[in-house]
């Protein structure tokens, strides 16, 4: 091998530079930590994007925006839910205002769109969207997740169905993006190895205008259907199911995104009664939970839901984490391996990470219930320490395809 | 044959909602030769305000005074649009629809700012919200309503039009502006009119659809396309293609969703392909000079 002058330049600039980040990141150790926030702030999936902001904020402010006795800077940037804004954005983050590690974004697909990005600036990243793959297949080693993956609450809920509510054949009606499809898989592989059996699987587009065509569909003679739904697709499907007179005849059961507070507080009497899985609910009995719940109420005068829990565990991750390595975030290696190995009670409960950097949590069954006069989802079982593998082997699971509209196949449709 | 009645049913419904949205639209494009990219975000501005109106629950305001009360607001809004905007870049298309876009995009994040992101349900009138049930057949009251409500608006339209002098004017200035203004018809008065009532329907139709749409953030991106496939299919300025329109693309939507979901979208647009590249005028509209 033959070494020219470039090289040798190149080498030298290339040490001198990390000689110069290796100083200023001496330097800085006693400055001020700076966190940035990918959020969506306009466009269809603000409501939940605003929810993110808000809690994160509350985190901080209850703790005088200082995490292990270093003062916490943050930096939150509007990606409109569009992946290349998010991209733009992330790279502010990172190259404008140096953010230290980032926390989101909402969406799996802003997730994927800045995937390769935090993994060449090894930028360590506290995420809320639910992308199986980002913590299976292809893992990101500066990714870890304390919501979920798509299917996470899924295979409970399946679960549930079948040995509890004793259904045996389901209809599954999910977005037709990523985030349905896995979710619906999940649901589908667990119940059915359950004894339960899927008879028949819609998955309307993400936009669908009108949900009157696919509810005539519906097969009345199935024992219940899952909702994969999310934002207000969840909500409004519901309204025209209950139009056509069909909640006497199968009984919804709903995903993570399905009912969340912040649908509930915009829907009468026709959420009553039903069950849904997710790793938080406002209405969770621990101390961290009650205290949220309680002022975030206050403040804004609305239950906190999925979203907002997630930015206010992510925070909760980063705050333990950083007091294991001392406040010292600048060691990136130390600082991620660190996150991974936290663990740490949460407002939903205690919160760990498995290799891959996704969450090993309870998962909670929920029930639309009237409480003071709002709706709220009560919890009426609680799936301990549930893992993205559920009861799976993890090499087993990880040697099938991801889940997908066609993975596993469905064998008991009837059409 | 159950599912086939339900269905027809369902494309007559769509079809009535997407006739209530496109009727102005197609109006102010064929008057006025502007593709009026604000109509969606009327019609979803029309969903909020109804959707607030029976919210609060004010004594007096039922399903029906709310969509004229947000009809009305919405044509105002659409009058000062043309009056004070776009009014000023007359002989200027491109720069019409560039300003339509940019309001679009100011009345949807303003939309957001008032009553944020979550939706926000518009209740189904109390005295027809049970299905009306039919030996074993269940379908929503409401839509047939809906049906009923857009024929009811197809014929007053259809009277404006043709029976009218107003009509016999706005459809002169269709037909040929120049001439229409020669002959002594105040083109720029018909201008406003034709916007507010444009805006006004696309309003009122926003509250009702609340009931099967609710009012969310991206309901207008989401209708918009749809007002345009059907003024393309059924041609410019063309009521009665309008109304064709939009019970073809009713049953293709409704039809393409359940018997091949995969392309649902797919097919929903095949049909303005299949228009533009053959009959670029639409099926109704009347090819220019």
């Amino acid at each position: 091998m033959r070494i020219t002058r470039r090289d040798l330049m190149h080498a030298a600039a290339v040490t001198a530079l990390a000689g110069l980040s290796v100083a200023k990141a001496a330097a800085e150790a006693s400055g001020p930590i700076r966190v940035g926030l990918l959020t969506v702030k306009t466009g269809p999936l603000a409501s939940g994007g605003i929810d993110m902001e808000r809690a994160l904020v509350m985190y901080l402010k209850e703790r005088n925006n200082e995490l292990a006795g270093r003062k916490i800077d943050l930096f939150v940037a509007d990606t409109a839910g569009v992946p290349a804004t998010a991209r733009t954005k992330t790279q502010e983050l990172v190259e404008r205002n140096n953010v230290h590690c980032l926390i989101g974004p909402l969406a799996a697909f802003e997730a994927l769109a800045i995937d390769d990005y935090i993994r060449q600036t090894k930028t360590p990243t506290l995420s809320v969207a639910a992308a199986e793959d980002m913590t299976q297949r292809h893992p990101n080693p500066w990714f870890v997740r304390a919501t979920s993956t798509s299917a996470q609450c899924a295979h409970p809920m399946a679960d549930y169905c079948a040995k509890e509510l004793k259904l045996k054949r389901m209809i599954t009606i999910a977005d037709d993006i990523a985030y349905g499809q896995e979710m619906c898989a999940g649901f589908q592989r667990v119940f059915e190895e359950s004894g339960g059996k899927v008879v028949q699987k819609l998955f309307p587009p993400l936009t669908a205008p009108d949900y009157g065509a696919y509810v005539a569909e519906l097969k009345t003679d199935a024992d219940g259907i899952f909702l994969g739904l999310a934002g207000s697709n969840g909500f409004r499907f519901l309204r025209q199911f209950i139009e056509y007179g069909l909640e006497d005849k199968l009984q919804p059961v709903g995903g993570m995104t399905a009912l969340d507070e912040a649908v509930l507080r915009n829907m009468g009497d026709e959420a009553l009664g039903i069950v849904t899985a997710c790793w938080y609910s406002a209405e969770l009995d621990n101390e961290i939970n009650k205290q949220f719940a309680s002022s975030f109420r206050k403040q804004f005068s609305y239950d906190p839901g999925f979203y907002a829990a997630a930015t206010y565990v992510d925070a909760a991750v980063l705050e333990a984490a950083l007091k294991n390595v001392g406040g010292k975030i600048e060691d990136k290696d130390a600082f991620m391996a660190a996150l991974r190995a936290t663990k740490v009670d949460t407002v939903r409960g205690p919160v760990r990470f498995d290799e891959f950097g996704n969450v090993v949590g309870n998962v909670y069954i929920r029930k639309v219930t009237r409480k003071d006069g709002r709706l709220v989802n009560s919890v009426i079982k609680t799936y301990p320490d549930v893992s993205q593998f559920w009861t799976y082997d993890p090499k087993q699971f990880l040697a099938n395809p991801v889940y997908s509209r066609d993975f596993p196949p469905a064998k008991n449709l009837e059409n | 044959m159950q599912f086939w009645i339900i269905q027809i049913l369902n494309s007559l419904a769509l079809g009535g909602l997407l006739f209530l949205l496109s009727s102005g639209f197609s109006l102010i494009f064929g008057l006025q030769r502007i593709a009026n990219l604000t109509h969606g975000a009327f019609f979803m501005l029309g969903a909020y305000i109804g959707a607030s109106l029976l919210r609060e629950h004010i004594p007096g305001i039922d399903f029906w005074l709310a969509a004229l009360i947000a009809g009305l607001l919405v044509a105002l809004l659409g009058g000062l649009l043309e009056r004070l905007v776009l009014r000023r870049l007359a002989g200027n298309p491109l720069g019409q629809v560039l300003v339509t876009l940019g309001v679009a995009f100011i009345i949807s994040d303003a939309c957001l700012m008032i009553w944020g992101g979550d939706p926000i349900p518009v209740p189904t009138p109390q005295a027809i919200a049970r299905p009306l049930i039919v030996g074993k057949l269940a379908f929503p009251t409401y839509r047939l309503v809906v049906v009923g409500i857009a024929f009811a608006v197809a014929a007053g339209l259809y009277v404006l039009l043709e029976k009218t002098r107003l009509g016999a004017m706005i459809r002169a200035g269709v037909d040929d502006m120049q001439i229409a203004r020669a002959v002594g018809i105040r083109v720029s008065v018909l201008f406003t009119c034709v916007f507010c009532l444009g805006a006004g329907i696309a309003g009122a139709a926003g509250v009702l659809g609340g009931p099967i749409f609710s009012a969310y953030p991206g309901l207008d991106a989401d209708m918009l396309p749809l007002a345009l496939i059907v003024v393309i299919l059924g041609g410019v300025g063309s009521l009665v293609g309008a109304f064709i329109g939009s019970f073809v693309i009713g049953a293709i939507y409704t039809f393409g969703s359940t018997l091949f979901p995969d392309v649902a979208y797919f097919i929903l647009f095949l049909p303005m392909i299949v228009v533009i590249a053959y009959r670029p005028e639409g099926l109704f509209g009347r090819s220019r000079a």
